[in-house]
């Protein structure tokens, strides 16, 4: 799958997203690595030009509540409610109900295996394939933790 | 993308009006082998094409600019490589490019290479074409890093811009065989580090003696946008050499039969069978050459 991994923010620290890009490569996933300090309107730009299915947003200062609406809302009214996002990084636990209620399918926080990484992406696919919603813009109900 | 041509003939109308979101549904569309209707007229192309890590993106990021401030609509197509191992990809180009993310007027899509031989996708030519009749008036190609053997690119871009940098070994290196005998225009970049200058002079040494070579070297610096201006006005004049028809019908030729080849439904039948032994390479060629002519492919 083409898969968008982006660093919203001023957060300065993509060693845990460049991990994770590199575990999707050896995945056999095309993984496009948007470059720190993006805006949310960039990554918006960067998801659609570069046609993604997946977009994983990475994020360790704490603006995670308020830029991965802001990302997620935007997706929504830039006709591509039909990206599928995931977030990880440091976020708490206590942030994880918000996320999913906005469409968000999965958190990973530190001391993921990025095989887990791999099999969300795994179930995200099958479910596609059955025509369930995992989309940003579709019915939140499910997500993978 | 199970999209009927109808469909992608609606993209082709609305990416024309400026939909950035049906002409990246296009470029999907063609990626996955598809063939839209195109008037497949006049379109103006430049390969960006040299080693890895020499600056191509970074360049490209500082060309974007300069075309920007003449009136252009600037399009990017980013190859990076597939790994032979996972069939994965790291995409990360665009990351150098200032300009990509922001203006309406700039649009960059990384392509992975793919299984193709020669590190680029047939199908480029058909993105070229789409992109043009949406109103891009500048598309670069930007290919994987090259070595001195990599010369597909000219069956795909009008005019290609070799880029060198410094540290690249002796005068001995630049007498060979290859890209920097066709490329229409030749950079140095990293003006700012040691070792550029000497690289410049070697290049010059060895072009000088051939007769009747034209070609200027340019020294550029990617990083602090020195000698780009210069670069782009000799882009600018470059007229496509139609001498060079059948060197980049030949590359276009080669690439379209691989990819014939590759995608041919039995090919890892045929690799098992070869790993195995039971069949010869010539074999291998016949049999699927007469199942590819008889469209059993």
């Amino acid at each position: 799958m083409r898969i968008v991994i982006a660093k919203p923010g001023l957060d300065g620290h993509d060693r845990g997203a460049k991990v994770v890009a590199r575990a999707l490569r050896d995945g056999g996933h095309d993984v496009i690595y948007t470059g720190l300090r993006k805006t949310p309107d960039e990554i918006v730009r960067i998801v659609n030009d570069e046609d993604a299915e997946i977009l994983g947003l990475s994020t360790l200062s704490g603006a995670h509540d308020s830029l991965i609406p802001k990302i997620c809302q935007k997706l929504k009214i830039s006709d591509l409610s039909n990206v599928v996002v995931f977030a990880g990084g440091i976020i708490p636990d206590r942030d994880r109900a918000d996320l999913h209620n906005l469409g968000v399918r999965a958190v990973f926080g530190p001391g993921t295996p990025t095989s887990d990484i791999l099999h969300f992406l795994e179930e995200v696919k099958s479910r596609k394939n059955n025509g369930q919603e995992v989309g940003i813009g579709q019915d939140p109900g499910w997500h993978w933790n | 993308m199970a999209l009927e041509l109808s469909e992608a003939q609606d993209l082709l109308k609305s990416a024309k009006k400026g939909d950035r979101r049906s002409l990246s549904r296009l470029m999907t569309y063609i990626e996955s082998g598809n063939i839209p209707n195109l008037e497949r007229t006049q379109c103006w192309t430049l390969g960006i094409t040299g080693p890895p890590g020499v600056g191509k993106s970074t360049l490209i990021g500082q060309m974007i600019s300069h075309w920007l401030a003449m009136g252009h609509r600037v399009a990017v197509l980013a190859l990076d490589p597939t790994s032979p191992v996972s069939g994965g990809s790291f995409l990360a180009d665009r990351v150098r490019m200032d300009q990509a993310d922001m203006r309406e007027d700039v649009f960059v899509r990384s392509i992975a290479s793919g299984s193709n031989t020669g590190g680029i996708p047939n199908y480029l030519g058909e993105m070229c074409f789409a992109l043009s009749e949406c109103g891009w008036t500048r598309i670069l190609i930007e290919t994987i890093g090259t070595g001195q053997s990599d010369v597909r690119i000219f069956g795909y871009a009008q005019r290609v811009l070799l880029l060198d940098g410094p540290d690249r070994g002796d005068i001995i290196q630049a007498e060979k065989a290859g890209i920097l005998e066709l490329a229409d225009i030749i950079a140095v970049n990293k003006s700012d580090l040691p070792g550029s200058e000497s690289a410049v002079q070697g290049l010059k040494l060895s072009l000088g003696l051939s007769e009747n070579e034209k070609r200027e070297v340019h020294l550029v610096s990617a990083l602090e946008g020195n000698g780009i201006a210069d670069l782009i006005s000799t882009i600018e004049s470059c007229e496509v050499d139609d001498s060079r028809r059948m060197i980049r019908m030949r590359e276009t030729l080669i690439s379209n039969w691989d990819s014939l080849l590759l995608n041919h439904s039995q090919i890892d039948l045929y690799l098992e069978k070869l790993c195995s032994g039971s069949i010869t390479v010539n074999d291998a060629i016949n049999s699927m050459i007469k199942e590819i002519i008889s469209g059993g492919k």
